[in-house]
C-alpha cells in the first residue's frame, strides 16, 4: 500500500515535471533583429508590453541580415530563432527558398478605429512570408560644425566635392551607392531602376562615383559613419536615419541629415520555418504590428511606422521633441525619394557585387 | 592474439586518423567537390535538360522543352525548390531570378499547352535564346564554370572559354596581390624578427627569459584586441598622428593615413605573424654555440665573414622553417585585413569569406579555396624540392 503510494507521488512528480518542461520549451520565443538602439527601442516599445500580457518570454538575438544562419537552421531542422526582423529582399529571397513561413494579414488586428489590418497597411512591398513594420531610410548626413559656409541641400550636392570639398562616407557594396550616383546625375527618382535595368545606365552610376572615389572613406556596419562625422574624419557621409537621429539626440551631435534623394526601405516581421514555437511566434507578430506597438517604436527611434493608424498616432520622442519631422515616411521627407526595388536587387545584386568590387579595385 | 608492433602504433594512432579525417579530410574533400559539382539545376529540371540536348542553341527551343519546363517549374514550387534553382540561374544571367520565381508563381494558376506560348507570355524572357542557355550550361553536374570564374573567365554557350568582360575582372589581380603582400609580410617579419632572435638566443639566461616572454605575451593575446590595438594607434586621429603632429613633424591638416588601407594590413599583419618567424628561428639559434663566432674571430674572420661563412648556414632551418609559416598563415589570412585593410587591403580570403557568409555561392568559394590550396601545396613542394624539406627545423 506504502509503496503503491509512493509510486503514484514519484508519478505525479514526474508528470508535473515532464508538464513544467513543456510549458518551458514554450514560454519563450527568440526573436533576431538588428541590434543597436533598434533593438532597445524595440524591446521598450512592446518586448517587455508582449511578456507582461502573455507570459512569453523573448530571447533577442542580433544579426547583420543575409539568409546564412536561417538556411542552416532550416536545412539542419534545429530553428532556434523564431521570429526574423528582415529587410524586404532578404524575406522574399528566403520565402521563394522556403525558409519562412507564409504570413496571414487576415490574423492582424485591426486599427483602433476598426479598420481591417489588410488595409490599414499602406500598400505595395508585399512579401508573401513577410508582414510589414517599418519604414528605414538611407540618408546623407553632414557635421553642422564641421562644414562652414554653406550647406549641402541636395543629393547633387553630395557629389559636389568642388563646393563641398572634403571626404565623405560611403556604404561598402553596390546598394545605395548606384542610387545616389543617379539621384545626383539627374535621373528622376521613379525612374531610377529603369535607367538602372540598362547597361548604359550602370556605367553611367559608376561613372558618377568615380568622382567620389579618391575623397571616399568606405564604411561597413551602421555605427560607423555618425562616429566618422563627429570625428570629423568625413565632412559627409550616407547613413541609416535612425543611427543619425540617435546621435542627434541621445549624444547631441550637431549632425544635420539631408532628406533629398532618400533610399526608402521596408522591413519586415517573418516566422522562421518549422519553428516549434509557430503559436507563439504568430502571437508575437500580431502583437509586434499592432497599431499601438508600431507607434510606440517612435518614442524611441525615428523609424516610421508602415501602419497609417500607427503613423497618425506617432507623436513626442522620449527626448520631448515632435519625432514627426524626423520619420522617414513623413510627407515633407520624401519629396524627393527613391523606393528601394527590391525585385531588382534580388536579380542584380551578385551582378553588381561584382563589378563594384572589380571598380574599387581599379 | 598478438600484434606486431607496427599494428599496434597503428592502433594507438587511429583515434588521431579518425579526427583527422572527420574534421580536416572530409571537409576538405567535399569542399573540393562542390568546386566542380553542382546538381542543382540537372536535379530540379531533369526533363528539361534532357529534352534541351535536342536544342541547337540558336532560336527557341521546342515545345517538348517548353512542357518540361512548366511541368518542373510548378514541382519546383510545390517542393519549395524555385528559389535555388532561380538564384542558381541568376548568378549564370542576371535577371532570371524574377522571370523563374514570378513564372513559379503563374504557373500555380494559369497556364495551358501549348507551352511554347503561354510561358512567354507570363514572362517575356522564356521567348529569350538567353534563359535557354543558361539552362544548358548549368544543367551539366560536372562544371569547370567555378574554376573558370575564380580566374576571371567564363562558360559561355556553345562551351567556348572566353574572359570576363574587363569591369568584372577582379580574382587574378587579387590572387596576385595575395601572394605579393604575403612575401612582403614574410620578409617584414624576417628582417625584423632575426636580430631579435639572434639578440634572445645569446642573452644571459635571465634576459632572454624575459625577453621570450615579451615574445609570447602578443600570443595569449586575442587576435581582435591586438588587430583594433593598432586602428587606435594608426588612425587619422590616433596615437602615432597626434604624436607627429605634437612633434611639428606634421601639420594638422596633414595627418596620414596609416589604416584602412595597405599600410594597415602590412603593419597589423607582420605585428601579428611575428611570433611565428620568432620562434623557431630562436630555437634554431640557441643550438648554435657562441664559441663557434669567437673560434672564427680568433682565426682572423671579421664578424660580417664569420657571421655569413659560420653562423647564417647554421641559422639556415630556422629561417625555412619561419618564412614558410609566415607565408603559409599570411596567405590564407582573413580576419586582420578585413578589420584593417579598408579598400586596398583586401585579399583573396577576404572574397572566399564574402562568398561564404554573404553571397552563399559556396561553388565560387570552394574553386577559389582550391586554387589558393594548390598554390600552397606547390609552393610546399617547390620549397621541398630546392631547400629541402629535411633541412627545415622548428627546435635544435
Amino acid at each position: 500500500m506504502r509503496v503503491r503510494r509512493h509510486c503514484a507521488v514519484a508519478g505525479t512528480a514526474l508528470l508535473l515535471q515532464a508538464l513544467a518542461l513543456g510549458a518551458q520549451e514554450h514560454d519563450y520565443i527568440t526573436v533576431t533583429s538588428w541590434g543597436g538602439s533598434y533593438n532597445r527601442a524595440c524591446v521598450k516599445a512592446y518586448h517587455e508590453r508582449f511578456t507582461q500580457e502573455t507570459g512569453i518570454r523573448i530571447k533577442l538575438e542580433e544579426y547583420n541580415g543575409g539568409l546564412a544562419q536561417i538556411r542552416a537552421q532550416v536545412e539542419t531542422g534545429h530553428v532556434n530563432w523564431d521570429v526574423v526582423d528582415m529587410d524586404t529582399r532578404d524575406a522574399m529571397l528566403a520565402c521563394d527558398e522556403g525558409l519562412l513561413e507564409e504570413a496571414d494579414y487576415e490574423s492582424l488586428p485591426p486599427a483602433p478605429d476598426g479598420t481591417p489590418a489588410s488595409s490599414d497597411f499602406v500598400a505595395g512591398y508585399d512579401v508573401d512570408c513577410g508582414v510589414k513594420s517599418l519604414f528605414f531610410s538611407m540618408i546623407y548626413a553632414y557635421n553642422e560644425e564641421k562644414l562652414t559656409g554653406t550647406k549641402p541641400t541636395t543629393m547633387a550636392d553630395f557629389f559636389d566635392i568642388e563646393t563641398f570639398p572634403g571626404r565623405r562616407g560611403l556604404r561598402r557594396g553596390p546598394n545605395v551607392n548606384l542610387e545616389f550616383a543617379l539621384v545626383a546625375d539627374g535621373v528622376p527618382v521613379d525612374q531610377i531602376y529603369e535607367v538602372l535595368s540598362t547597361p548604359a545606365g550602370v556605367d553611367r552610376a559608376f561613372r558618377k562615383l568615380d568622382l567620389l572615389k579618391p575623397q571616399a572613406v568606405w564604411w561597413e556596419t551602421g555605427a560607423q559613419p555618425p562616429q566618422m562625422l563627429a570625428d570629423g574624419e568625413v565632412v559627409m557621409s550616407m547613413a541609416a536615419n535612425g543611427r543619425i537621429f540617435t546621435a542627434q539626440t541621445l549624444d547631441k551631435q550637431p549632425l544635420v541629415i539631408v532628406w533629398d534623394g532618400q533610399l526608402l526601405m521596408p522591413g519586415h516581421f517573418a516566422i522562421v520555418a518549422g519553428t516549434p514555437r509557430l503559436e507563439a511566434a504568430r502571437r508575437f507578430i500580431a502583437f509586434a504590428s499592432s497599431t499601438q506597438s508600431l507607434a510606440n517604436i517612435t518614442k524611441y527611434i525615428a523609424y516610421g511606422p508602415m501602419r497609417r493608424s500607427a503613423m497618425a498616432l506617432a507623436d513626442k520622442h522620449e527626448t520631448g521633441i515632435d519625432i514627426k519631422p524626423h520619420l522617414p515616411n513623413w510627407p515633407a521627407n520624401t519629396a524627393n525619394a527613391v523606393i528601394e526595388d527590391v525585385e531588382w536587387w534580388a536579380d542584380n545584386q551578385d551582378d553588381m557585387n561584382e563589378r563594384f568590387a572589380a571598380w574599387l579595385l581599379r | 592474439m598478438t600484434l606486431s608492433p607496427r599494428a599496434r602504433a597503428l592502433l594507438l594512432a587511429l583515434p588521431l586518423i579518425a579526427f583527422t579525417s572527420v574534421t580536416f579530410i572530409a571537409p576538405l574533400g567535399s569542399m573540393l567537390l562542390r568546386s566542380v559539382y553542382d546538381p542543382l539545376v540537372a536535379n530540379i529540371l531533369p526533363d528539361t535538360v534532357a529534352a534541351l540536348k535536342e536544342w541547337d542553341g540558336e532560336g527557341l527551343p521546342a515545345e517538348a522543352a517548353y512542357a518540361a519546363a512548366a511541368r518542373e517549374l510548378k514541382q519546383a514550387r510545390k517542393e519549395k525548390t524555385l528559389g535555388r534553382l532561380a538564384t542558381r540561374l541568376n548568378r549564370q544571367s542576371p535577371g532570371l531570378r524574377s522571370a523563374i520565381t514570378r513564372t513559379g508563381r503563374k504557373l500555380q494558376r494559369e497556364g495551358a499547352p501549348p507551352y511554347s506560348e503561354s510561358l512567354p507570355a507570363m514572362h517575356p524572357a522564356w521567348g529569350q535564346p538567353d534563359l535557354w542557355r543558361a539552362i544548358v550550361l548549368t544543367g551539366s553536374e560536372v562544371t569547370p564554370g567555378y574554376y573558370l570564374n575564380a580566374v576571371d573567365l567564363q562558360l559561355a554557350p556553345g562551351g567556348k572559354i572566353v574572359p570576363q568582360p574587363e569591369e568584372r575582372r577582379i580574382y587574378r589581380a587579387l590572387f596576385v596581390k595575395t601572394i605579393w603582400v604575403s612575401l612582403a609580410i614574410t620578409l617584414l617579419c624576417l628582417s625584423i624578427g632575426y636580430p631579435v632572435a639572434w639578440f634572445i638566443a645569446h642573452a644571459p639566461p635571465r634576459q632572454a627569459k624575459v625577453l621570450l616572454v615579451l615574445v609570447l605575451l602578443p600570443f595569449w593575446t586575442s587576435l581582435l584586441v591586438r588587430t583594433t590595438s593598432w586602428i587606435v594607434l594608426l588612425q587619422q586621429q590616433g596615437v602615432v598622428n597626434d604624436l607627429l603632429v605634437w612633434m611639428g613633424a606634421l601639420a594638422d591638416d596633414q595627418r596620414l593615413t596609416m589604416i584602412h588601407n595597405m599600410t594597415g594590413t602590412l603593419v597589423a599583419m607582420t605585428h601579428v605573424l611575428l611570433p611565428f618567424m620568432i620562434l623557431p628561428l630562436f630555437s634554431v639559434m640557441s643550438g648554435i654555440p657562441s664559441v663557434q663566432m669567437q673560434a672564427a674571430a680568433s682565426l682572423g674572420a671579421r664578424w660580417p665573414r664569420a657571421f655569413w661563412q659560420v653562423y647564417l648556414p647554421q641559422s639556415l632551418p630556422g629561417v625555412g622553417a619561419g618564412c614558410l609559416l609566415v607565408f603559409i598563415l599570411a596567405i590564407g589570412y582573413y580576419i586582420t585585413p578585413a578589420l584593417v585593410g579598408g579598400q586596398s587591403g583586401q585579399l583573396i580570403s577576404n572574397f572566399i569569406a564574402y562568398h561564404m557568409q554573404t553571397s552563399l555561392n559556396w561553388n565560387l568559394a570552394a574553386a577559389l579555396g582550391s586554387i589558393l590550396f594548390i598554390a600552397v601545396t606547390l609552393l610546399f613542394l617547390l620549397y621541398d624540392r630546392v631547400l629541402g624539406l629535411d633541412r627545415v627545423r622548428l627546435g635544435a
